[in-house]
């Protein structure tokens, strides 16, 4: 038993002019389904603004400046939230980008295709284990590691630089950025090695085809041809970095101060916010975590719209080029 | 100098693995799967809840977030794709997944938690939902894409409604890559912490009702590495190495289906 529609075959961009009820509802009920996540997003905005108001009200503009963070007496502020954000993040980002570049540049071009499949895979895997495993490992083995080791070298060879100086608790400003930097990793290194692999042969080619080296053909060529893509990539995984709660919650210790150190503990907005939002007794308290996380929210935003548009830019010029 | 920088991630792969492995499974007994958390500081017991918990709530996060995102992704792909809806869906859809996932346990407790008065496994449900949106949205909308046009002509051609099309063709002719899709989207919930955080919280019982706080792995995993108890840390252990093993299985797996599948197809 078939009905007879007045839908236009093929033409999948024009809107059919579907004269029959089941269809039309069909249409309008996987457009609603389409707009919840534009009401959920409105609603993370909505909830945030409304629940951080008393805050808002309360401490104005300070609370982004001030690093003051005192359940007992009420006041509250985003500074050292902020600063170990961008610090941890930082330190994740600079250790993580040039190395997912290397590694993507030799999975593309020297590494044999079984071995470039093999370890690929390997990275995706690391993209796929979970977060707080991540924090188990860094808490128990990678700390141990850092306190045992890493840091009492890093002091004593650095320990004149005001970044190195401290005791080695192994957990900390540092340790949170390796982690973060390993969990970025995977994720940078995959859109890198896809944009390179998109990189048209010819040109590599004709690079070498003048005499240049593996190395400069790559530098001067493919990465520069691709270069808004591994750009996109960077600012995706700093996106990621940002937001990222359960790893760098179990390694960075909680400690609401800004420090020269590296070694020092601290944390993020994301850690607070797991570690307080629990045991916020007060409504100021819980308002203020509520401006933390918006100040996140809006960071995290911020970051994937340039991203966006960068990409966008990236994809139009493309088109241009051909 | 390239060769042990690709290294890195095998080795550092490897070792995240053999640590979960070599200090997880002196956890895993059977009383690990059947029982109740003992008292703290007392041996023995099991997270038989927790795991319940888990399963339970990451079926009912399944339940609801998928079929909206499968249709989402339909509407996405067979509707219109290049109209400004669309458009604007897929950009906020990107937002979504890149939201930090304790915003949206936040934004939960804010709709949920608060209004109710108390946590619950339903607000863990909806968490993951949200989490599990987007992604099911944005694998359904590529996988329909991937369907040559020609199949929905010829079912057109033949007098059927759209929706029988979409639904008894196209889903059809992408039916692995979608359950594949859905097969991450699920993996990657299931290990999920900071949405349930502020929503589920735990329990030390079996989880009897979605109304009231409920048992899960990650947040016991979160609560026992943080305690001072051999025992409970032990336990953790063996948490991380159930949902690592999990994930991972789930992901190998992902990959070889895809892998088949585009060697068919080409």
């Amino acid at each position: 038993m078939v009905e007879r529609t007045a839908a236009r075959p093929g033409a999948v961009d024009a809107a059919p002019r579907d004269q029959s009820r089941p269809d039309a509802v069909f249409k309008w009920l996987t457009a609603a389904c389409s707009l919840v996540v534009i009401v959920i997003m409105g609603g993370i905005f909505f909830e945030l603004v409304r629940n951080s108001g008393m805050a808002i009200r309360e401490f104005g503009f300070s609370f982004l400046t001030s690093d003051a963070w005192n359940p007992g007496t009420g006041e509250f502020g985003a500074a050292s939230s902020v600063y170990g954000t961008l610090v941890s993040t930082a330190i994740a980002m600079v250790i993580a980008v040039p190395l997912s570049i290397i590694i993507a540049v030799y999975l593309v071009e020297v590494a044999r295709p079984r071995a470039s499949r093999f370890i690929g895979g390997a990275i995706e895997l690391l993209a796929a284990i979970p977060s707080i495993i991540y924090g188990m490992w860094g808490l128990f083995v990678f700390a141990a590691l850092m306190q045992d080791h890493v840091q009492p070298f890093l002091g004593n060879r650095l320990g004149a630089l005001p970044l190195f100086q401290g005791p080695p608790m192994g957990i900390g400003m540092l340790t949170a950025g390796l982690i973060l930097a390993l969990m970025v990793l995977p994720f940078i290194t995959a859109v890198t090695r896809d944009v390179l692999m998109m990189v048209p042969p010819v040109l590599k080619e004709s690079a070498h085809g003048v005499g240049s080296t593996m190395w400069e053909a790559v530098r001067f060529v493919s990465l520069k041809y691709g270069r808004r893509g591994i750009v996109g990539a960077v600012f995706l995984g700093f996106g990621r970095a940002l937001g990222e709660t359960m790893a760098v919650t179990f390694v960075i210790g909680n400690s609401h101060g800004i420090s020269d150190s590296l070694f020092s503990a601290g944390n993020t907005i994301a850690s607070s916010l797991a570690n307080e939002f629990n045991e916020a007794s007060e409504p100021i308290y819980l308002s203020s975590l509520f401006a933390l996380a918006l100040v996140l929210f809006g960071i995290t935003l911020a970051f994937q719209t340039i991203a966006h548009h960068w990409v966008a830019r990236m994809q139009r010029l493309e088109a241009g080029d051909r | 100098m390239m060769v042990p920088a690709a290294l890195i991630g095998i080795a550092v792969l490897s070792w995240i693995l053999w640590e979960v492995i070599a200090r997880g499974i002196g956890a895993i007994t059977p009383a690990f799967f059947t029982e109740l958390p003992t008292p703290p500081g007392m041996e023995g017991g099991g997270l038989g809840n927790a795991i319940l918990g888990t399963a339970l709530m990451t079926l009912a996060a399944t339940l609801l977030g998928a079929p909206v995102g499968l249709l989402a992704g339909v509407f996405l792909a067979e509707f219109g794709p290049s109209s400004r809806i669309a458009t604007a869906v897929r950009f906020t859809t990107n937002l979504l997944m890149g939201t930090p996932s304790i915003i949206i346990g936040i934004f939960v407790y804010a709709i949920i938690v608060l209004p109710i008065g108390h946590f619950s496994g339903w607000a863990g449900a909806v968490a993951l939902a949200i989490l599990i949106l987007p992604v099911v949205m944005r694998t359904t909308e590529d996988m329909l894409n991937m369907v040559p046009d020609e199949l929905r002509e010829s079912g057109l051609a033949l007098g059927a409604p759209r929706w029988r099309v979409t639904l008894g063709i196209i889903f059809r002719a992408a039916k692995t890559g979608l359950v594949t899709g859905l097969l991450l989207a699920v993996a990657r919930v299931s290990g999920e912490t900071a949405p349930l955080l502020f929503t589920a919280l735990n329990s030390f019982y079996w989880p009897q009702s979605f109304g009231e706080p409920t048992a899960n792995l990650t947040v016991t995993i979160f609560n026992y590495a943080m305690s001072p108890y051999d025992d409970w840390q032990q336990k953790a252990w063996g948490a991380s190495l159930l949902i690592t093993v999990s994930v991972l299985v789930a992901a190998v797996l992902a990959r070889f289906v895809i892998k088949d599948r585009k060697g068919r197809t080409a």
